[in-house]
């Protein structure tokens, strides 16, 4: 036994291969504490979500018709979130029918058409840098444009537009992902049977990357629609009694209110702001349910 | 041999008139992003200029009292919001980066991917809740039964910057965890499995030899953490408070440029006012230190990475 350690350096084996007791536990208490840290985070998300449930339950199921279909109200109890549950919804869909389009299409350009040029570079560098600027700063967008310089005022047009020059640069890297996920045999077999190139992406790309696409947009969406600096920027009010009939109307959101609610000092209005993020949170769950079923459901493997 | 060729090469269809516009339609997409670029660039450089025309720019970087709301249209020192937000941004590091390291080190290396298929979406769930709600959880959890418990009702105000910390510490957890794994991931698993051959053991896979050859991603995603920790809004508005000042006690209130922002919007100031003026000098200063951060993260990421065959 003796005569073959010695076959070796023996500093080099004790560096590393001697498994002392010490070490041995020192490697366990390594892989707890790593499994602590991961968990904590589960559980400070489960702690959050009891949290929300226990202070807002109650409220919300005293009289859930009521509470979805009331306006805002200075009295705690009659207090409703009608307005910003609508409000919410109307500007998720204004957002996608405006960013959706504008989105794809500079996806599609990107991948399809552009030219390995610095115009191409600069506009991806660009993108990538507008992800990351901070949702508050467009509302400043939002509040200097839309609302004073197109004088559009606190809106719905102005709302939504704020926002869908927000998920913009989410949705173009989530639209050019699938589009990428696309193989190219696709392309020259449509090539082949001596289609455009136009052709190839409008009746054989595209498709394909719907899925995808669809699902990072309504992911994309689903960020913008929990977002609430951008549009207490904009200046969207809390306080309105009815429903937008146009765009230039007022409208409110989910959000807002849980912010406004949040603010307040007495305990039912805690209550209330709980229960409006239940609300929330289904609203979201119920996007997120969507965006997986629509991955699961139509995605292509190639 | 020339002709030959072209006879032989096949063109590829000329694109119809009708799709040259497509294609022009579609590059005008494209460039719509930079009109975003240049219309936050303008609509922040315009009103900050009027603003340093009317408040000085020397007393703006160096002053140490921000008080929008006082007599003679206000002082305005950005120090005490670069403060509140130093604050916040260490701390959330201070809660983010243990969590964060720790779970993007167990899912890569450690756990079994049975585990990683529900540790990875639950992630994906903490990083889709909305920050008001999560605001709304610091206000109502964290300050009276996790702070005030530990720390002493006295000690700790309703509204203070630890329980603003940990609600964006706990939002960056999912950012570097994800970042951090991915970078752990692409390093070959030759590099580990010569260290175990050398006899390592698996902590010592992971610290010595993953972690350091993830580094750049690592950074990159400590840094995207803090650029993200300085933009984030509503659960410091909400938690952290609306007291400017210069101060690094983690218990009482103090205010950030994003909830000073959120504050004068909240006070509805009139268009052409210092006051609104005020709010585009603030965003300017928060876009070019989340810029410089965001650079910087993909700066890090291009030039540091080690690339394996």
């Amino acid at each position: 036994m003796s005569a073959s350690t010695e076959v070796f350096a023996p500093g080099a084996l004790q560096r590393g291969a001697t498994r002392t007791p010490a070490k041995v536990a020192l490697d366990a208490a390594f892989a707890v504490l790593l499994f602590v840290g991961t968990i904590v985070g589960v559980i400070a998300l489960g702690v959050l979500l009891f949290t929300i449930y226990d202070n807002g339950w109650e409220r919300l199921m005293a009289d859930p018709g009521a509470f979805l279909s009331n306006y805002v109200s200075r009295l705690p109890a009659r207090a409703g979130i009608k307005a910003g549950l609508y409000g919410s919804i109307y500007l998720m869909l204004l957002t996608a029918l405006f960013c959706f389009p504008v989105g794809v299409g500079a996806a599609i350009y990107l991948e399809e058409f552009a030219p390995k040029n610095r115009v191409t570079d600069f506009v991806e560098a660009n993108i990538a840098n507008l992800a990351g600027v901070p949702s508050v700063v467009y509302g400043l967008l939002g509040l200097g444009v839309f609302v004073r310089f197109f004088a559009l005022g606190p809106s719905l047009l102005a709302g939504s537009l704020t926002l869908a020059v927000m998920s913009l640069p989410v949705i173009i890297v989530a639209a050019r992902e699938s589009i990428r996920a696309v193989p190219q045999s696709v392309r020259l077999g449509a090539y082949a049977l001596g289609a455009t190139r136009w052709q190839a992406v409008w009746t054989q790309v595209l498709p394909a990357a719907i899925p995808g696409t669809l699902t990072g947009a309504i992911l994309a969406l689903s960020r913008a629609i929990g977002e609430t600096a951008p549009l207490l920027v904009v200046g969207l009010p809390v306080v309105i009694f009815n429903l937008p009939n146009s765009l230039d109307d007022p409208v409110s959101a989910l959000p807002l209110l849980i912010f406004n609610w949040t603010s307040r000092p007495q305990a039912s209005f805690a209550e209330a702001a709980a229960a409006a993020s239940i609300v929330l949170l289904a609203l979201l769950l119920a996007m997120n349910a969507v965006a997986i079923f629509l991955r699961n459901r139509f995605s292509i493997r190639w | 041999m020339a002709t030959a060729q072209s006879d032989l090469s096949i063109k590829r269809q000329k694109p119809r008139t009708g799709e040259r516009l497509i294609v022009q339609a579609l590059f005008v997409c494209a460039v719509l992003s930079i009109a975003v670029t240049v219309g936050i660039i303008a609509v922040l450089l315009l009103d900050t200029v009027t603003f340093f025309r009317e408040s000085s720019i020397v007393s703006f970087f160096t002053g140490t009292r921000w008080a929008p709301s006082s007599g003679g249209g206000g002082v305005y020192g950005v120090l005490p919001l670069l403060n509140g937000t130093l604050l916040i941004v260490l701390g959330a590091l201070l809660v983010g980066l243990p969590l964060g390291l720790a779970t993007a080190i167990y899912l890569s290396e450690y756990s079994s991917s049975r585990v990683r298929n529900v540790l990875k979406p639950t992630l994906e769930i903490l990083a889709g809740i909305p920050t008001v709600v999560v605001g709304f959880f610091a206000l109502n959890f964290v300050t009276p039964t996790l702070l005030r418990a530990v720390f002493g009702n006295d000690r700790v105000f309703v509204f203070n910057a630890a329980a603003g910390s940990v609600a964006v510490g706990l939002m960056v957890v999912p950012i570097i965890a994800s970042i951090s794994e991915d970078a752990m991931r692409s390093v070959p698993s030759s590099l580990r499995e010569a260290a175990y051959g050398l006899g390592s053991t698996k902590r010592q896979v992971s610290l010595r030899v993953v972690v350091p050859a993830a580094l750049s991603g690592i950074a990159a995603s400590v840094i995207l953490a803090m650029s993200r920790a300085v933009g984030e809004t509503m659960a410091v508005a909400i938690a952290a408070g609306n007291t400017p000042k210069m101060t690094f006690d983690y218990f009482t209130s103090i205010q950030t440029l994003t909830a000073a922002i959120a504050q004068i919007v909240g006070g509805e100031a009139a268009a052409g006012t210092v006051r609104y003026n005020a709010l585009f000098a603030i965003g300017s200063t928060l876009f070019v230190l989340t810029l410089a951060m965001n650079l910087l993260s993909a700066r890090v990421v291009k030039r540091f990475r080690q690339v394996y065959q």
